[in-house]
């Protein structure tokens, strides 16, 4: 018997631009893998320009924990190290060519895990980090989709077959319970985990909701989080003895000239993807991910990044001021509260969102309007307040060790006072992890 | 003209000034850096903008009721359109001085600190002028304002930090500083040079019920003739010019509550304190005080207490920001306003005191509320 949650505060915002239909497959010219979408480790490097790379083959290992990898997703030629400030390491840049593949023999999990490539894309809680070497979860919750703006197939099709027995992977991972949440439409049924159905708007797919709804965090516990289409790959290694690389990637957005569904290896050049989707001489934002938590890349150099599923293209929206536009009537401007006359039109109808903030940032003024996108049984505003005061021993007791970065977009998209929410979190609890 | 303003031009030294005209006029096109790529529509500005449309009702009802009450004192015959611009001319340099001294302090600390400029005096600036006597000299609301904005709000680190109510902490300052200029039954009417009917009082009903005889309770108005519930529902009375109106009062709570910038729980559960505690004084019917003993409804569209609830008791910066909070916060609030209304015969009105005794402990019922939060969380990791 499934578990049931219904989650009532939230928001699904109606950007428009959903990618629908069958997805086509493409053949990435250059793939980037970036260690930045790792935290909880420091990568090193472990290949330079001109080395020959098979599929699996590892491009960095962590320095705290050499088993640990990120692996190359295709065969190919080592092409770059692109360095930013103070030689921090951005990507390595791989181009296909050949089909050699590495093939993970241990016979223990977590060995096979570490070195596809596959434990660094789990996560661990607290800190929303690469789970820790020797870590031993109390539960494992794994995400079947994802509800953020847009978002398309969180398990590539090619390799759901697998899930079931990825499923039975993770379970021998843990001595608590491996969790599935799924939107009670998908179908996903399974006896390996307990499954869990979740109703309602985002962030309705967010691990966070599901473990506090089950089982909440306390401090000293760890739970690891995983998307299904990982699990998916989990159990196509351990059936196959190597892994499939290739992501279902969701092209959406308001200026996304066709949104569509691609096929292609993780890590593709945007290049590649984006092909016929950028209209010329506007000025646009091309997102790695979601609207809400995905990486700003460049549309000419960048790579999709993890969780590698979706593309999002907004305008920018930097032309000009806009006169008096606290003033504005315009029924398009979209907004939860009805300052604006958007509501009068419907909230449900697709908007064109530009990138603007529209606003200054201020203190925090209006109270509850961040409970309102926030399910979770934690004061959002007095936290945010403990996390701006640094103030370690009341972050932990008013629950930061039960979200993660993710569970404040929803807040800081609706926040009258424009604050950064996300990225206070992220260093927060990377404060909190280096003092623990 | 902006790159004279900018690190470097000529004028870099006032750029919080232009900044603070410069975004009022146009919405930056400042784009997201970290986190979230969209954003909702609504700031700081619009909220501001909103709350001062909801008072609007309010404010243009006090100007032409500031004529009215004038006309009506003095015998006069004067059409509507008189008698509102007799009120504008009243109250406009009231207006402009709390604006002009209140940003004016604004714009001087922001350029100290490098800040922007906050809008949370656009809201203050009117309220201010609202809930004071018609005839307070400008000087003195002047240094009550400069008081205020520097000592309940600047100091505490500007719109968002502080605890107390701005426009409230004026009041207050006003109200001890210069009594004789603030209650009484000569500050409320504008007389002008005009000489008064016979029969002229110029009390407010609470003041007059605050003096009245237990065998004689009957509220009078301007010109000597009773005044019935619906003359105190429109708000057709002497009183702080801006929050005589029943009638408007509730026009602003309806914008309030339907754009969502104020909470209903608060203006509810005052509703529910006063109306609980005016059904008990009326009950008890205490003879030694009189303001007591009227009709509950009565009760409550006297005074400045509607108006509290509404716009004062809901500021979302020093009311409580729980929850659980607000209700408690509310209805003390609503109790508190009418005990001192009733039992303390100083204050013909508590309003006002009610509602900056709640700012000050809003802080504590939150940390509770809080606390309780804390304390699930704690036992979950004992057991």
């Amino acid at each position: 018997m499934a578990r049931e949650i219904n989650i009532k505060k939230g928001l699904d915002i109606p950007l428009a631009g959903k990618a629908e239909g069958k997805p086509e497959s493409i053949n990435a010219g250059l793939i980037g893998i970036c260690p930045d979408d790792f935290p909880g480790y420091t990568w090193k490097c472990d290949v330079k320009p001109g080395d020959v790379v098979a599929k699996g083959s590892p491009l960095f290992h962590a320095k705290e924990a050499e088993k640990i990898k990120l692996v190359s997703p295709v065969a190919g030629t080592v092409e770059e190290i692109r360095r930013g400030e103070r030689r921090h390491i951005l990507a390595v840049t791989v181009k296909p060519g050949g089909d050699d593949v590495v093939r993970f023999e241990s016979k223990d999990l977590a060995e096979k895990l570490k070195l596809s490539g596959l434990w660094a894309m789990m996560r661990q809680r607290p800190y929303d980090v690469v789970p820790g070497e020797e870590a031993a979860p109390r539960d494992i919750f794994v995400a079947a989709f994802d509800s953020s703006p847009l978002a398309g197939n969180v398990i590539p099709t090619h390799i759901a077959e697998y899930l079931e027995l990825g499923l039975e992977g993770l379970k021998s991972l843990t001595k608590g319970a491996v969790y599935l949440a799924v939107r009670p439409g998908q179908g996903l049924r399974t006896k390996v985990a307990k499954v869990i159905d979740v109703n309602g708007p985002h962030p309705a797919g967010n691990p966070s909701v599901h473990i506090a709804a089950v089982a909440p965090i306390n401090k000293g516990e760890t739970v690891w989080t995983v998307d299904a289409g990982t699990v998916a790959r989990i159990g196509m290694l351990i059936k196959k003895g190597y892994c499939d690389y290739r992501a279902e990637v969701a092209v959406t957005g308001p200026a996304a000239q066709k949104p569509k569904k691609v096929v292609t290896e993780i890590g593709a050049s945007l290049t590649d993807i984006l092909k016929g989707e950028l209209k010329e001489g506007e000025s646009l934002r091309v997102i790695a991910g979601n609207v809400l938590t995905g990486i700003k890349v460049d549309p000419t150099s960048g790579f999709l990044r993890f969780p590698y599923r979706q593309i999002t293209i907004i305008e920018e929206g930097d032309k000009a001021d806009e006169f008096m536009g606290w003033a504005s009537m315009n029924p398009d401007k979209f907004s939860i509260k009805r300052t604006f006359p958007a509501f009068l039109k419907g909230l449900q109808r697709p908007f064109n969102f530009d990138a603007r903030i529209k606003g200054g940032h201020r203190a925090m003024i209006l109270s509850g309007e961040l409970d309102k996108v926030f399910p979770f049984d934690i004061y959002p505003e007095y936290l945010i307040k403990a996390m701006q005061a640094g103030d370690f021993d009341r972050m932990e007791k008013l629950g930061i060790y039960e979200i993660a970065p993710e569970d404040f977009a929803l807040p800081e998209f609706v926040d009258t006072s424009k604050q950064e929410l996300q990225k206070l979190t992220r260093e927060s609890l990377e404060r909190l992890r280096k003092d623990s | 003209m902006k790159p004279m303003f900018e690190k470097g031009g000529r004028f870099h030294a006032l750029h919080s000034v232009f900044d603070g005209f410069y975004t009022f006029l146009y919405t930056p096109n400042e784009t997201s850096s970290s986190g979230v790529h969209i954003h909702d529509s609504n700031d700081s500005k619009r909220t501001m903008i909103t709350v001062v449309l909801a008072l609007l009702p309010c404010c243009l009802f006090g100007m032409w009721n500031v004529g009215y009450q004038h006309h009506l004192a003095t015998g006069e015959c004067a059409g509507f359109l008189s008698q509102f611009f007799f009120g504008l001319w009243a109250v406009l340099p009231q207006i402009l001085t709390a604006y002009i001294v209140g940003l004016g302090i604004e714009f001087i600390v922001a350029q100290l600190r490098g800040h922007e400029i906050q809008e949370g005096f656009l809201v203050s600036g009117i309220l201010i002028p609202m809930i004071c006597p018609v005839s307070t000299p400008c000087w003195m609301l002047a240094v009550a304002v400069a008081f205020a904005v520097i000592f309940a709000k600047e100091v505490f680190g500007g719109t968002g930090y502080n605890f107390l109510n701005v426009a409230l902490v004026t009041r207050a300052f006003l109200f001890f500083a210069y009594p004789s200029k603030m209650s009484g039954d000569s500050v409320f009417v504008s007389l002008g040079d005009a000489a008064p009917v016979d029969g002229y009082s110029g009390a407010t009903p609470l003041g007059q019920l605050a003096t009245a005889t237990p065998d004689n309770i009957q509220i009078l108005g301007v010109n000597g003739t009773p005044v019935d519930f619906m003359d105190i529902f429109w708000g057709m009375i002497p009183g702080s010019w801006g929050e005589t109106s029943t009638f408007c009062i509730l026009i602003g709570a309806v914008i309030l509550l339907a754009t969502g910038m104020a909470s209903w729980k608060i203006m509810l559960s005052a509703l529910v304190g006063g109306i609980g505690m005016a059904c008990l004084g009326h009950a008890v019917g205490n003879p030694t005080y009189p303001v007591s003993m009227i009709d509950p409804l009565e009760q409550l569209c006297l005074g400045g207490f509607m108006f509290a609830i509404v716009f004062m008791a809901t500021d979302p910066v020093t009311s409580c920001r729980t929850e659980t909070g607000k209700w408690i916060y509310g209805f003390l609030i609503g109790v508190l306003a009418m005990t001192i209304r009733f039992y303390n015969t100083g204050y013909p009105e508590g309003a006002m005191l009610a509602v900056l005794l709640m700012n000050c402990f809003a802080p504590l019922i939150d940390w509770c509320v809080v606390n309780s939060n804390i304390r699930r969380r704690m036992k979950r990791l004992a057991v």
